[in-house]
């Protein structure tokens, strides 16, 4: 290794590989846990642009499921009293309200953009705007108005699944499953929403019309699909994916609410859709990326290269920090630049849909 | 009604009226939003304790008394709308190429670090100097910073929703490294940039206007030339009603969509300069803005007009500035003003609704160039 690293240039090169693969498997849970609202995000974007709505208010979905989470379960908490009696992954009564009350914000907030998208054929890009700053002020003005003067409000959080004792210790495969499995109830959740979704997407009835109706509408109707009703149902169910990331957030993540504290997921999320063209897998992989870009970056300041890798310590070390904790952002651009032009967007996204003969 | 008739000229009515055709759906929309956030004030009075009805009326006159109660009251607000106008103009620029610049709070920001450095670094040169030379360093990095969201759109085909948002928190990022390290000014407490000196901007009325605001008035019938007088205007528009004609006619999409991108970051970089070298004379790590989604709701409340985001800035500058007054005397948290832009924004949009409610044959509340963006969303480069 020695010799490899010592080689001009390249060298650094080799080490940095070296050094990616010497932190990687202390990252990896975090990744998934990182990655986990991100890909959520991103189903909700899939839900939408396969049926032919753009939705850049995933942001502000999931800032409202967040706070909506974090409020109700804290209110039920403080309202039920006593030490509340966890189930597997810790999950309390109060707990599951707080999801509940996620999924239902972040839908409500879903129709309200089918309502405008679909039947009043308003600017869908404007829509998604007006539910990004809804959510900032509405989460802002109850923050302080809710939060604010209670500051015991709080539920806690759901806690990561333990593995078995010795099970981290079989080579590889231990590794995968900690990796997977060392995580709470959301995060685990959405490898199965990923693959359920691609499934249903590509092999079912349902994922055929709401294909057809994100693709040429016009066609999809003209045999009979009624594609009001499925766009309207695919953006509300939608929904339910940035309810669970906003859940996510404040109920497995952090534990509180801060004001913004999405900083930029829900985008980073349509980023991810179109890095995986519009497939779940391929956006879950995208924001895998993105997540491992944010824990690489945090990764770094803890535990420099060191002394192992001379030449790289030294260029990396001259970074200022200030850079890696806007990695994923730099990321995110850098890879939309690179893949969407290879990447073919849905050809009705965007566009409202309007039955012949109602044309003005 | 025929095809025909839709599209004939409205020719016998009177400038007066077609003002108002224009300005009804807006006013409306603003009228609704203070009845529906007059709502929520009383609902939340249900929150902090006794259900009180007159609240909201309480809130509405504090906020009134607040921005037009005293000669200071107007002034204030005349200020508070300038960052607005600027920030606007740089949206509603953005909307007339079929772009949606979502960046304005990046490239505010960046343009405040330019003139809060460069500003420093002039310090001592004659005001005549310092001051031009402090607001080119803004206007010039927020244009840089709204040339690269315009270049990847135009090479690469990177929508522009997504790039400026991710390039607001890069911007963050860079002022937090650059005012706690090399632009680090040495003898104060905290991370800030040094002392302005000559670069601060004059000010008149008793110290309560500063000369970025006139820049920013002044800015308005200068875009206005520009779009509708310029042929580089005719260019910007064309791409935004239609780029496939706008290309079949000779012009250069591409082009046009960097160029654009570009002003609309000087725009937003001088709305940034402005208040630094007017209000706050020096910039500190977290120095943060709420200018990004302000300015886009004066585009749209204005239409992507000039004149009518000059008259939607000045709206929202009254409630920014009477805000204050309300959070002390009636208690309702500034971020009321949030829910109200954003309910603003929700009539214009359904603004179909209201059309029929009213019985009116009134223009789109929308700007038609969006139908662009939200079309160009899924298809690539403008090229």
């Amino acid at each position: 290794m020695e010799a490899i690293y010592g080689i001009p240039v390249i060298g650094v090169l080799f080490q940095f590989i070296g050094y990616l693969i010497d932190v990687t498997p202390g990252i990896a849970p975090i990744v998934i846990g990182l990655a986990a609202p991100i890909a959520l995000g991103a189903m909700c974007g899939i839900m939408n642009e396969r049926s032919g709505i753009v939705n850049i208010g995933i942001e502000g979905m999931m800032l409202s499921a967040a706070f909506a989470a974090f409020l109700a379960a804290g209110l039920f908490q403080q309202a039920q009293g006593g030490e509340p009696s966890g189930g597997p992954f810790g999950a309390t009564p109060a707990l599951m309200v707080g999801v509940l009350a996620a999924i239902l914000t972040a839908m409500a907030l879903s129709a309200l953009h089918a309502w405008l998208s679909i039947t009043i054929s308003a600017d869908q890009i404007i829509s998604g705007t007006i539910i990004n700053i809804a959510a900032i002020g509405m989460t802002g003005y109850l923050n302080r108005l809710l939060i604010s003067p209670n500051p015991r409000l709080g539920a806690g959080t759901f806690s990561s699944f333990d593995l078995p004792a010795g099970w981290e210790d079989i080579p590889i495969i231990g590794w995968i499953l900690e990796m997977f499995l060392n995580q709470g109830p959301l995060a685990m959740s959405v490898i199965v929403i990923v693959i359920l979704l691609q499934v249903l997407l590509f092999r079912s009835r349902w994922g055929l019309r709401t294909r057809s109706v994100g693709e040429h509408p016009r066609a999809a109707d003209t045999v009979g699909i009624n594609v009001i009703a499925l766009r309207y149902r695919n953006v509300i169910v939608g929904g339910i994916f940035a309810g669970l990331a906003g859940a996510y957030l404040t109920l497995e993540g952090t534990g509180s609410f801060q004001n913004g504290m999405t900083a930029g997921r829900g985008f980073i999320a349509l980023a991810a859709v179109i890095f995986g063209r519009w497939t779940p897998i391929g956006a879950w992989g995208g924001a895998l990326l993105f997540a491992f870009s944010g824990a690489f970056g945090q990764a770094v300041r803890i535990r420099p290269p060191g002394d192992g890798y001379p030449g790289l310590d030294a260029i990396m070390g001259g970074i200022p920090t200030q850079v890696y904790g806007a990695l994923p952002y730099i990321v995110t651009i850098i890879i939309l630049a690179g893949v969407v032009g290879r990447s073919v967007a849905p050809a009705a996204v965007g566009k409202p849909y309007q039955k012949e003969g109602r044309a003005a | 009604m025929t095809a025909a008739g839709a599209q004939a000229p409205p020719r016998r009515t009177s400038p007066l009226a077609r003002l108002l055709a224009l300005s009804i759906v807006p006013l409306v929309a603003v009228l609704g939003a203070l009845i529906v956030g007059g709502i929520i004030i009383f609902l939340s009075s249900f929150a902090t304790g006794e259900p009180d009805p007159t609240l909201p009326f309480q809130a509405y006159a504090s906020l009134f008394r607040g921005a037009f109660g005293s000669v200071r009251g107007i002034l204030f607000s005349i200020v508070s709308a300038a960052p607005l106008i600027l920030g606007g103009l740089a949206v509603g620029l953005g909307f007339k190429a079929g772009l949606f610049n979502i960046g304005a709070t990046g490239q505010f920001l960046m343009g405040a670090l330019g003139a809060a450095a460069v500003g420093a670094w002039v310090a001592g040169a004659p005001a005549f100097v310092a001051i031009p030379v402090a607001f080119l360093a803004g206007a010039l990095l927020g244009a840089a910073w709204g040339f690269i969201p315009g270049a990847l759109k135009a090479w690469t085909g990177a929508h522009e929703v997504v790039t400026t948002i991710m390039l607001n928190f890069i911007a963050g990022a860079v002022i937090g490294y650059l005012i706690t390290g090399p632009l680090e000014a040495p003898g104060f407490s905290f991370s800030r940039t040094g002392d302005l000196g000559n670069a601060v901007l004059p000010t008149y009325f008793d110290e309560a206007l500063h000369l970025g605001v006139f820049i920013a008035f002044a800015a308005v019938p200068i875009i206005w030339w520009l779009l509708w007088k310029s042929t580089l205007g005719f260019e910007i528009r064309t791409v935004g009603a239609n780029p496939d004609a706008a290309r079949y006619a000779g012009m250069r999409p591409a082009f046009i969509t960097i160029l654009t991108m570009s002003l609309c970051g000087l725009l937003a970089g001088l709305s940034g300069a402005g208040q630094i070298l007017g209000i706050s004379h020096f910039m500190n790590a977290s120095y943060g803005t709420s200018i990004g989604f302000d300015s886009i709701s004066v585009a749209l409340l204005g239409r992507a007009h000039p004149v009518g985001i000059m008259l939607a800035a000045l709206l929202f500058g009254a409630m920014r500035a009477g805000s204050g007054l309300m959070q002390i005397e009636a208690g309702i948290p500034v971020e009321i003003i949030d829910v109200i832009q954003a309910t603003i924004l929700l009539f214009l949009a359904a603004d179909v609704v209201i059309r029929r409610a009213l019985h009116i044959r009134a223009p789109g509340a929308e700007p038609e160039e969006l139908q662009t963006v939200s079309k160009s969303y899924g298809s690539g480069t403008p090229a």
